[in-house]
């Protein structure tokens, strides 16, 4: 069956753009706002509702992301190369992931009604913020609305589809035609994911590639040298100082 | 042994007379921005009082700083690594703005909109966090001057530090007679618990000056420094979500000017010189396993700057020379090893700051005074030092984590000199046995004195530029067009792509030599080709500012016949009607 040229809007081009908005803004925004570049935490403003909202959110989205990683990432054929059968890894999937899911929108709810209340916070929300709550709950919800439904209405095994097609998009192997065939969920699920990902690189979202995982092995105390960078802007070719570099 | 050097400060808290100039003028500085209403990276707190934030000293419950674990190894207070990251999604720890305070402005439009109406129309208070009307509860000294102390007081951290060694009755009747100010900033320690908490590593301390400071570019808001700070120093600026803090003024010391606290300080209580110290040793100091051991092992870790081995390892650690001449010159080794008269805060958080404090004698005095004793003699001073417990019990909770013998030997020799230097006033004969006493000599009590109360402004300040002079020129050669040279083609200061674009040169230093040369050269140099109209002062003339005149123009002025009087020369001819100067 031959796509439509609509299918490839859909499932090819889109997603490629994208994705290379994704990337290539995350590099411009890293480039030319590094003061941005940040969580933009309103704990000052408001704490007992964010102790709740903020972890059951956070480790719930790693979580379902690591989930993700699983379901979307890994063949069906490496799982079952493993000996894990498939009522086994269905069974996992739905219960990890239902709790996972559940945490993630609870805390979510929580961090959404603290947003709207609580008055500094609601403040401090830019309009690109709403917008990418907006997306990001749509993202969420229909996430853990397709988990349940395809189990409940009928059985959808999104790794021979969604999945295929989503490692495709890597491989250059292109499927338009799995996505065509999944339910309208799962469509809508993965459309407003990229374009979630488009959004990604100009919202406060970005604090998720500032992770601080090498805390865990950096020295306590950092010493930073004043000369390296004398006044605003790093030492022009051919006049780097004595003793540094390549100069001995 | 790994010399390094450190900018430090030293406050004599007998001379601060709690103006807040020093508060104000840093604000005006540094933080008078959107976000930073609540920052004051210079405070001044009344004690006994509960600080700003509010019982910031309290680290059962904020748990700043580091603390020895169950092996004896150094480690935060406020938990692990893994800890940190697993509580990076809502800091348990973290002041809230309602332990600070909440800041507010005035709605002043009222006052000119308001209609005409029986009574005068009042510019009500509104919240800079919220924007609603709010009622005042709190400010950054709110406390001030003990107001409020009957009820403030008591929940200060210190305070109940001492409650088991003061009997109740003392205690509330030293709230009437004992008070001092303690201004505040960074402690730029040398082993920042602010530093070590950060998950980004945004908080850096410079190698060459020991400042403590954070890079904005880095930093992504995890707000675990606010916790590790025990001196709750370092901000959260709630508009840009990056932590700030205390500069030590570096674009000042750079130049070699003290910071904005400082040079405003009406009481000249301040000194900043540099210190030297063995880098290797911090650790082992800071491990001390007797909380009120950490003053004498922190002093260990000092370096004597007139110590022929030090001065070498110094010079082979790329200190430059005149640095290593500042460091024997600077008052705050003297005050702290020489007249041992400086003590560090709160020692028992393990930072090493290193901003220390001449503790007050005046409480004393003013206890001796109202006796209707001699209030400057020695003898009564003594006495009085050793039977009024509570102040030096108190100053011991603050500067020597409770172990009130150092303190005590402060207030000695501060009460020997003013009463050896009070006989010489008076012209009598000095009394040698007083500085003998407490372990000095006349000459040295000379010394301290010149040092604390004539406290002339270059022997407070020892502050060697930083070695940016060369960086500068170099940049300068490198940046600025081959072409640029008088009446060449780049004339003009153009860069290779118009006005203004190339490098840029930091302005701070910039604009603090260009003036310092013109201000101090004994004739009115030519402004250079390129012109900077933030730092013109119409001295040198305008030229650079225009482009320059068509022919004709120049034709009239050095045309004989129309000027038959010889121009005056020098600089009253700079600024001519043509506006093109000579």
């Amino acid at each position: 069956m031959t796509p439509r040229p609509i299918d490839i809007v859909l499932w090819v081009v889109i997603p490629y753009l994208c994705l290379a908005v994704f990337v290539l803004g995350h590099v411009w925004r890293y480039r030319y706002d590094k003061f941005g570049w940040t969580t933009r935490s309103s704990q000052m403003y408001e704490r007992r509702l964010l102790r709740w909202g903020s972890p059951l959110f956070h480790f719930g989205i790693l979580a379902v992301f690591f989930g993700h990683v699983m379901g979307l990432g890994v063949p069906k054929s490496w799982t079952e190369a493993v000996g894990m059968s498939e009522a086994l890894y269905h069974f996992l999937a739905v219960t990890v992931g239902a709790v996972a899911g559940v945490c993630t929108v609870v805390g979510l709810a929580i961090l959404i009604y603290r947003r709207r209340t609580v008055g500094p916070v609601f403040r401090a929300t830019t309009r690109m913020d709403k917008t990418m709550y907006v997306f990001l709950s749509a993202v969420i919800l229909l996430g853990l609305w397709n988990t349940v439904a395809s189990n409940i209405f009928g059985h959808y095994d999104y790794r021979d589809g969604v999945s295929v097609w989503f490692r495709g998009i890597f491989r250059f192997d292109l499927h338009p035609e799995l996505m065509t065939q999944a339910p309208l969920g799962f469509q809508i699920h993965a459309m407003l994911a990229m374009l979630l990902f488009a959004l990604w690189p100009f919202t406060r979202l970005v604090h998720v590639f500032s992770a601080p995982i090498g805390y865990l092995w950096r020295p306590y105390v950092v010493y930073r040298s004043r000369e390296s960078r004398i006044g605003s802007r790093a030492p022009q070719r051919g006049w780097e100082r004595v003793g540094s570099g390549d100069r001995p | 042994m790994r010399v390094m050097a450190q900018m430090a400060m030293v406050m004599n808290l007998d001379k601060c007379i709690g103006c807040h100039t020093c508060s104000v003028t840093c604000k005006q500085a540094w933080t008078n921005r959107t976000g930073t209403e609540y920052v004051w990276f210079n405070n001044v707190e009344t004690r006994p009082g509960q600080g700003y934030p509010r019982t910031y000293e309290d680290q059962e419950r904020w748990q700043g700083g580091w603390t020895l674990n169950r092996r004896g190894r150094l480690t935060l207070r406020s938990g692990s690594r893994l800890r940190k990251l697993f509580t990076i999604f809502s800091n348990p720890k973290m002041p809230a703005i309602d332990d600070y305070y909440e800041p507010w402005t005035y709605d002043y439009e009222t006052l000119t909109n308001a209609p005409l109406q029986e009574h005068t129309p009042v510019a009500r208070p509104k919240s800079l966090i919220s924007g609603d009307d709010m009622k005042i509860r709190w400010s950054a000294n709110w406390d001030d001057d003990l107001a409020g102390a009957p009820e403030l007081a008591p929940a200060d951290p210190v305070l109940t530090a001492i409650r088991d060694k003061v009997s109740e009755k003392v205690r509330l009747e030293f709230e009437k007679t004992f008070m001092f100010y303690l201004p505040r900033i960074c402690e730029h320690c040398l082993n920042p618990a602010c530093a070590a908490s950060c998950p980004s590593g945004a908080i850096y301390k410079r190698a060459e000056d020991g400042i403590v400071l954070v890079d904005q570019d880095r930093c992504r808001g995890w707000r675990m420094c606010v916790t590790g700070c025990p001196y709750k120093k370092v901000y959260f600026n709630h508009r840009t979500g990056k932590a700030e803090k205390c500069t030590f003024c570096f674009p000042r010391v750079e130049v070699g000017i003290p910071t904005v606290c400082s040079e405003t300080c009406v009481g000249r209580l301040r000194y900043i010189g540099l210190v030297l110290y063995d880098a290797d040793r911090v650790l082992a100091a800071a491990s001390t396993k007797d909380d009120t051991d950490l003053y004498r092992a922190q002093r260990e870790v000092f370096l004597d700057p007139h110590d022929p081995a030090v001065i070498g390892a110094a010079e082979r650690a790329g200190i430059p020379r005149d640095w290593i001449d500042a460091a024997q010159r600077s008052p705050v080794w003297a005050l702290i090893n020489k007249f041992e008269v400086a003590l560090p805060l709160h020692p028992e958080y393990r930072t090493m700051p290193m901003v220390w404090y001449i503790p007050p004698l005046s409480p004393v005095v003013d206890v001796v005074r109202e006796t209707g004793e001699d209030a400057e003699a020695a003898g009564n001073l003594f006495g009085a030092i050793d039977a009024l417990r509570i102040p030096v019990e108190y100053l011991a909770e603050l500067f020597t984590a409770g172990d009130p013998a150092p303190v005590n030997a402060v207030l000695r020799r501060l009460a020997a000199m003013r009463s050896y230097m009070r006989d010489i006033n008076l012209g009598r004969e000095p009394d040698d046995s007083v500085p003998a006493a407490v372990g000095m000599d006349g000459e040295t009590v000379h010394e301290m004195f010149r040092l604390l109360a004539i406290a002339k402004y270059d022997e407070r300040y020892v502050i060697p530029a930083a070695h940016a002079e060369q960086a500068h020129a170099l940049e300068e050669l490198a940046t600025e067009c081959s072409l640029d040279y008088e009446g060449g083609p780049g004339m003009g200061g153009s860069g290779p792509f118009g006005e203004s674009s190339g490098g840029v040169t930091p302005l701070a230093v910039e604009n603090f030599h260009l003036l310092k040369e013109r201000q101090t050269a004994d004739d009115v140099t030519p402004l250079r080709s390129r012109v900077n109209l933030l730092n013109w002062d119409a001295n040198g003339g305008t030229e650079g500012l225009f482009p320059a005149r068509p022919a004709e123009g120049a034709a009239d002025i050095d045309d004989p016949g129309a000027e038959a009087v010889p121009r005056p020369q020098g600089p009253t001819d700079a600024a001519g009607p043509t506006g093109a100067g000579r």
